[in-house]
């Protein structure tokens, strides 16, 4: 079937940014690589459906994230979906201001891709309650529009704008904590953070 | 609990009106998701107002290295292999129950 033959040529080079979301979202590369394979079964599947000249990728990611809520969400039952009740006065760049790093001449860029290692965004990423986590995931790292992640999580695009404005705060916050934990931060006095 | 001022109202890098309202749509700024009237007005604050600038700067590039520090998991080879392997199955399966046309029972393949 052309059609088919198309999807494989087509639809191959997304699949590293299609695992390392799936491994945010599931924690586990087990389960990460069975949602990324049943992904591809269900787009080759259903790629006659696929309008072409839309965004592939963005309908590739819509797909794993209906597999992941119908398939993998519902296995286990999680704790965390918690509000995020106390981030909302929380600005990194506030407390990085205070960071002697952060004043040096080098780009925001450099600084910040030093001062946290992979892991710490990885894990930061991770202990996000799961409704904050999705939207930050096809935000932030996957680059999908309100109105995309809207439909994928079947939310209005007011919960989308609100989760992802917590959950970035949440997020930052973890963030910060870690590289307080690393005592890179530890002397930075309320007070300053009030400073010009 | 930390008590840090307001934003934006007490917020000491948020120094005028202006620069209020431009600090309360750096989310949608950064997610692209304004009319490109309002876009352009950002835009033109954030190039007179280095503090505003900055604060754009420094989220911008942390989603950046948020997203870029994400992708550095190792993909498992293998898993693109296996997926190959059972798209080539499909496409094989499915090529021949169409030739098979409609004469009653699908055919089984060995």
């Amino acid at each position: 079937m052309a059609d088919q033959q198309a999807f494989a040529e087509q639809a191959m080079e997304f699949m590293p940014q299609l695992y390392s979301t799936a491994l945010r979202m599931t924690h586990n590369a087990s389960d990460a690589e069975d949602l990324v394979q049943e992904t591809y079964l269900k787009a080759y599947k259903g790629f006659a459906g696929f309008e072409q000249g839309t965004n592939l990728r963005a309908w590739m990611f819509r797909i794993l994230t209906n597999t992941y809520i119908n398939s993998y969400r519902s296995k286990k039952r999680r704790p965390e979906e918690t509000e995020l009740d106390d981030v909302e006065d929380f600005y990194l760049y506030r407390r990085m201001g205070g960071l002697e790093a952060v004043r040096a001449s080098r780009s925001a860029e450099d600084q910040l891709m030093d001062l946290f290692s992979d892991a710490e965004v990885q894990s930061a990423i991770d202990a996000l309650p799961e409704s904050y986590r999705l939207a930050i995931l096809l935000s932030d790292v996957e680059g999908l529009s309100y109105r995309e992640i809207a439909e994928d999580l079947d939310i209005p695009i007011g919960t989308v704008m609100s989760r992802l404005h917590r959950g970035r705060k949440a997020l930052q916050k973890q963030l910060y904590d870690y590289a307080r934990e690393r005592g890179l931060t530890d002397a930075i006095p309320e007070a300053s953070l009030e400073a010009p | 609990m930390t008590n840090e001022p307001n934003f934006p109202s007490g917020d000491p890098f948020a120094i005028t009106p202006d620069c209020e309202k431009v600090m309360a749509e750096v989310d949608s700024f950064l997610d692209q998701e304004l009319t490109d009237a309002v876009r352009v007005s950002i835009a033109a604050h954030l190039e007179s107002c280095s503090p505003c600038f900055e604060v754009f700067d420094f989220e911008a590039e942390l989603r950046l290295v948020i997203s870029i520090k994400t992708h550095t998991v190792e993909f498992p080879d293998t898993l693109r292999i296996r997926i190959e392997e059972k798209l080539t199955y499909l496409r094989i399966e499915g090529s021949g129950a169409t030739g098979s046309g409609g004469g009653g029972e699908p055919r089984r393949e060995a």
